[in-house]
């Protein structure tokens, strides 16, 4: 009982982090088509934001409240600046995109190298977030519930941004129909950017949570990345929604096979799952209506 | 010259001039360690030249062929080392990285490969039978484009997994210490040669095959599907099937590539075949000029070269260099080096008529 | 959706009419030609492969060290770049470190010693490559470096092929012994056994096996699983994770339900910070359930942070706290040359052992060819950082005192329990009656 217990928790938090990951991934990606290599090195910028912070501040608690924020506004410049100086120019060749910004996370990652050193990096856990709390005759880690809290907190603000502000108006307006929108008066160009910024400075803020229970090193993003993106393939194009159930799909399933067969195998697992998903339903779990005929 | 190299006589005069180089000049000017290198550089270039026809030609772009090269690898791999473990201890012994894993008994799926014609026949068949499965499974439902790509690198990143978990197979060290080949000493700098002169002529059969591919009403087929494959469609043409063909002759190549790999280099391991080297080999497709037939073939030789020569001397500046070259080759020259002649020639010839956008 | 642009500059739907090539069809023909220089390149092959087979002698390979000058050459091979590259480089700063002192006091046989170095990249194929490179176009007289089994495996070839040495300086999972490698670092009976007999001594009953899923690891488990069995110790479960991986909820559920007395740890890397992580937050304590590592060293423990990870233990045979006149000149020296915040651990000390062991069997041999040196290593011997450790010219590996160390506060290892004396190295574990099931035909 206390492992099933154990285990449904295990798969909502495995899934909130995917989701963490993914959430940026599913706006860039998902809403605008571009696929974005590098979004694991913005995650990974976050993991050093977080852990420069921690060494400006000092007091671990403090630090974490500052570094979210911040880690948004880091992730956010950097695809701000990855926008303006080549993905704008290859709107119209996606899986060029895709090649280029694996250039710009292998750059990123040398960077990263170059100025904190390879070694892994310690971010220290505020006291408050150390230790476990019981729920139904489990210890559950603080962190995670803290990480979870995240991920809600993030899902509802993005879904607010995008129903009731009129940016989000705009921003879903492009996404239905780029050429109506601009007919209509909106900057495509303008709300490309935004949106880019949003999604990026999440992937920041991923990262930044990311420290409590992982590693900082240069290498940090890449191990999040596949995961995030098979987590936005299998949600559908365009869809908030989609991500979340993936997410909380892909992480519950990972949790309970590894439970019965090895991690190696639940990896393999998710891969074959997602395969003969897409043959159900090709777009994804939810997909956006359009007239387009791909 | 470009004229000229597209006639029979033009086709036959490159072939021939290749050839030369190849079998003549390198091994003459080449030591018998650069020409084991160089071996190894012409086995990515056959990956690329598979590359080159489902990317550039078919727009797919695959980011997994190390699940491919893998396959032709390790199947290679596991013949080479029942040969060595038959040959030292008898029929049925167990290989010796076995023996250290603790496994006593001979697992059932490695004893066909004691054979060399089941070996050979499973470095053709298996990969493409994969890819046709996958290709059918993954374009019937016309899942494409980013899509693709994405699945085709997360089977790179399953298979590596996969294979590290199996201790039958070598686990992360993979399979190395390889004697023989086909019954020739690999030790023997003679028989090193002769491999180079096996990856050499399977290279130049391989660009033939694609360059018969390519001038064939298939390849115009193609062409069309890369570039407009919902008018293919509307023409009556099944889209996923032309696809699948260019999808699984890459993986063949790719297969071919991995299994001279082995013998050549001396090891396979899941390093060799994950998520990076599976994106790398498309470095030297891009920067050679993916849609060209010779472009492939002299970007991953290029890029093979440059990495050694620059590594050696600047390891971190490789990382860079590679970053960098991603970069300004993918978004401003798309055409890759191939492209440089055609882009001065037509600036020159016509520079009235702007670029069609089809 | 917007039209794809041409790839192929002057290659328009348009454009195509203009070129479309005359034959439309693959013909039979053109296949009959394709397999027909498909025949004359393997025809070509057939009558260039004349070398020997199987069975038949192969001319061993001509060394072309020059040892002419007044320099000799060696080369240090280690990952520089890629994943291996943070715990590579310290190696390579120690090996630099003995190469200097060395030369400084007069170098070898009155030659100064000239490092050639190369990257091995983190991946197995590059380190086959470069040490083919170095033994045969920079005509090294020896090579120091590697660091994962897989780089070891992948050069092991190419220094049996080519006759020449290389020194390895890592702990490993033993069953291996090889003419050509002299392995300065702790094979299992050095390391593994040591760190079972403490926790037995200790009164631990029930152990948890964690690592990663590769082939030390597995290796480790099963010399961990004969040990428990002949000696009434419980194995309550076994895991493994991928490398790399950072999602450790649900094997730490595991570890605390299973209640075990210890766990044996022998994660790899970056994963070991998101398990001592995970460990910590759901309440288990060095007190409660010790975890022994053996892979964690003084230089990792900065990355886990040290307040997960504090009172732990680990199984080693070097730590930078070892009290001897040795380990105090060698921290010492390493701190001048390469900064005050540096650590030393017990994968540096092995390679920094490695260089000064190869110097001796040099000098004893008054030669530097191969042969010579494999002939004169046995019982060469070096006061080493961890004490005195001497070459075995059976096995070529070197006799190791094992220690298990306790991480403090401080992030430094300090010896808690050490053997008694330098243990003898047993690659095969032939003098362990329980590990019969282990061994294998060498």
């Amino acid at each position: 009982m206390d492992l099933l217990v154990g285990q449904v928790f295990t798969g909502l938090s495995t899934g909130s982090i995917l989701l963490l990951a993914a959430l940026g991934l599913s706006l860039t990606f998902g809403q605008m088509g571009v696929i974005n290599m590098a979004h694991g090195e913005f995650i990974m910028a976050g993991c050093y934001t977080a852990y420069v912070t921690q060494q400006l501040v000092g007091d671990a608690g403090a630090s974490l409240l500052i570094a979210l924020p911040v880690g948004f506004l880091v992730g956010g410049a950097m695809g701000l600046i990855l926008e303006a100086v080549l993905i704008r120019h290859l709107y119209h060749r996606p899986l060029d995109t895709l090649l280029v910004t694996f250039g710009v996370g292998l750059v990123l990652q040398q960077v990263a190298r170059d100025v904190f050193g390879a070694p892994a990096v310690n971010v220290t856990v505020p006291e408050a977030l150390r230790g476990g709390v019981d729920l139904l005759g489990t210890t559950v880690p603080k962190t995670r519930l803290f990480i979870l809290a995240l991920a809600v907190v993030a899902v509802t603000a993005v879904t607010l941004v995008l129903r009731f502000t009129p940016a989000g108006r705009r921003i879903r307006a492009v996404v239905g129909n780029r050429d109506l929108a601009e007919t209509a008066g909106i900057s495509s160009r303008a709300v490309d950017a935004g949106t880019f910024f949003i999604g990026s400075g999440l992937a920041g803020v991923a990262g930044v949570a990311l420290t409590l229970i992982g590693s900082t090193s240069p290498t940090t993003g890449q191990s999040y990345l596949v995961d995030a993106f098979l987590v936005v393939v299998a949600g559908g194009m365009g869809r908030i929604k989609g991500a979340v159930v993936a997410a909380v799909a892909l992480g519950t399933f990972q949790a309970v096979f590894e439970t019965y067969s090895t991690a190696s195998l639940a990896k393999v697992g998710v891969f074959i799952v997602i395969v003969v998903f897409l043959q159900l339903r090709p777009q994804g779990l939810f997909t956006l209506r359009t007239r387009s005929l791909a | 010259m470009t004229r000229f190299l597209a006639t029979r006589a033009g086709i036959w005069t490159g072939f021939a001039a290749a050839a030369l180089v190849l079998f003549g000049a390198a091994p003459l000017l080449l030591s018998g360690f650069r020409l084991g290198l160089f071996a190894q550089f012409l086995c990515y270039a056959i990956v690329a030249v598979g590359i080159g026809l489902a990317w550039g030609r078919g727009g797919m772009l695959t980011l997994g062929q190390g699940v491919f090269f893998g396959m032709g690898a390790y199947l290679m791999a596991m013949h080479m080392k029942m040969a060595d473990a038959e040959f030292r201890n008898g029929p049925g012994s167990v290989p010796d990285f076995m023996e250290l894993a603790g496994i006593r008994e001979l697992p059932a799926y490695w004893a066909p490969f004691s054979s060399p014609a089941f070996t050979i026949a499973a470095i053709l068949i298996v990969p493409t039978a994969f890819a046709v499965l996958l290709g059918f499974a993954v374009f019937k439902r016309r899942v494409k484009g980013a899509y693709f790509a994405i699945l085709s690198q997360a089977l790179a990143g399953a298979f590596a997994i996969l294979l590290i978990g199996q201790q039958s197979m070598g686990g992360f060290n993979g399979l190395s210490r390889f004697r023989y080949f086909f019954g020739y000493n690999l030790d023997d700098p003679v028989n090193q040669q002769m491999l180079y002169f096996i990856a050499a002529g399977v290279l130049l059969v391989v660009v033939a095959v694609a360059l018969q591919l390519r001038r064939s009403r298939y390849g115009e087929l193609l062409v069309a599907v890369r570039d407009a494959e919902e008018r293919v469609r509307f023409l009556g043409y099944d889209a996923a099937n032309i696809k699948v063909v260019a999808y699984a002759t890459a993986a063949l190549f790719a297969s071919v590539a991995g299994a001279i790999f082995v013998p050549v280099v001396g090891i396979i391991s899941p390093a060799s075949i994950g998520i990076v080297p599976s994106i790398m080999f498309i470095l030297g497709v891009a920067i050679g000029g993916r849609a060209s037939l010779v472009g492939p073939v002299v970007g991953a030789l290029a890029v093979a070269a440059a990495q050694t020569a620059l590594s050696e001397q600047f390891p971190s500046a490789w990382t860079y260099a590679q970053g960098l070259l991603f970069i300004v080759v993918i978004a401003l020259l798309p055409g890759g080096i191939a492209s440089i002649a055609a882009a001065t020639k037509r600036f020159r010839k016509e520079p009235a008529t702007a670029e069609a956008t089809a | 959706m917007q039209a794809p642009v041409p790839i192929e500059p002057g290659l328009t739907a348009r454009k195509v009419e203009h070129r479309m090539p005359q034959r439309f069809t693959f013909t039979a023909r053109d296949l009959t030609r394709t397999f027909a220089a498909a025949a004359a390149v393997a025809a070509l092959v057939a009558t260039s492969a004349c070398g020997s087979r199987a069975g038949e002698e192969t001319a061993a390979a001509e060394s072309c060290v020059d040892t002419s000058g007044d320099t000799i050459k060696v080369g240090a091979l280690n990952s520089l770049s890629g994943t291996m590259a943070i715990s590579e480089t310290t190696v390579r700063d120690a090996i630099y470190l003995a190469v200097d002192e060395i030369n400084a006091a007069g170098g070898v046989l009155d030659k100064k010693i000239e490092i050639v170095a190369e990257d091995g990249a983190s991946e197995p194929t590059v380190f086959a490559e470069k040490a083919e490179k170095l033994i045969r176009e920079d005509c090294v007289a020896s090579v120091f470096g590697g660091w994962t089994s897989a780089s070891r495996k992948a050069m092991l070839p190419v220094f049996e092929d080519n006759d020449s040495l290389l020194y390895y300086p890592v702990q490993y999972e033993g069953l291996e012994a090889s003419e050509n490698i002299f392995y300065t670092g702790a094979t299992t009976n050095q390391q593994i056994i040591p760190a079972l007999d403490y926790l037995a001594e200790t009164g631990v009953k029930s152990l948890y096996l964690v690592g990663s899923d590769y082939v030390f690891p597995r290796t480790a488990n099963a010399i961990i699983n004969a040990y428990a069995e002949a000696h009434g110790i419980e194995i309550l479960g076994e895991d493994y994770v991928t490398l790399g991986s950072t999602e450790f909820s649900t094997i730490v559920n595991q570890v605390k339900s299973a209640g075990a007395d210890a766990v044996f740890n022998t994660l790899n890397g970056d994963s070991n910070v998101a398990f001592f992580r995970e460990y910590a937050n759901v309440g288990l304590t060095a007190e409660e359930m010790p975890v022994m590592s053996v892979s964690i060293a003084e230089e990792e423990v900065g990355g886990i942070g040290v307040e997960n990870i504090e009172g732990q233990l680990a199984a080693w045979n070097y730590y930078q706290t070892v009290d001897s006149p040795a380990n105090t000149t060698f921290v010492e020296a390493f701190k001048a040359e390469y900064g005050a915040d540096r650590v030393t651990s017990d994968p540096m000390e092995a390679a920094y052992n490695s260089v000064y062991l190869w110097a001796a069997t040099v000098e004893k041999a008054g030669s530097f060819a191969v042969a010579d040196v494999q002939a004169a290593a046995d019982g060469v011997s070096f006061d080493s950082p961890e004490g005195t450790v001497v070459i075995d010219g059976e096995n070529h590996h070197v006799t190791k005192t094992a220690r298990i160390g306790e991480i403090h506060a401080d992030g430094l290892l300090y010896t808690v329990w050490e053997s008694e004396g330098p243990i003898d190295p047993d690659p095969f574990l032939d003098g362990y009656d329980w590990a019969a099931d282990l061994q294998v035909s060498n």
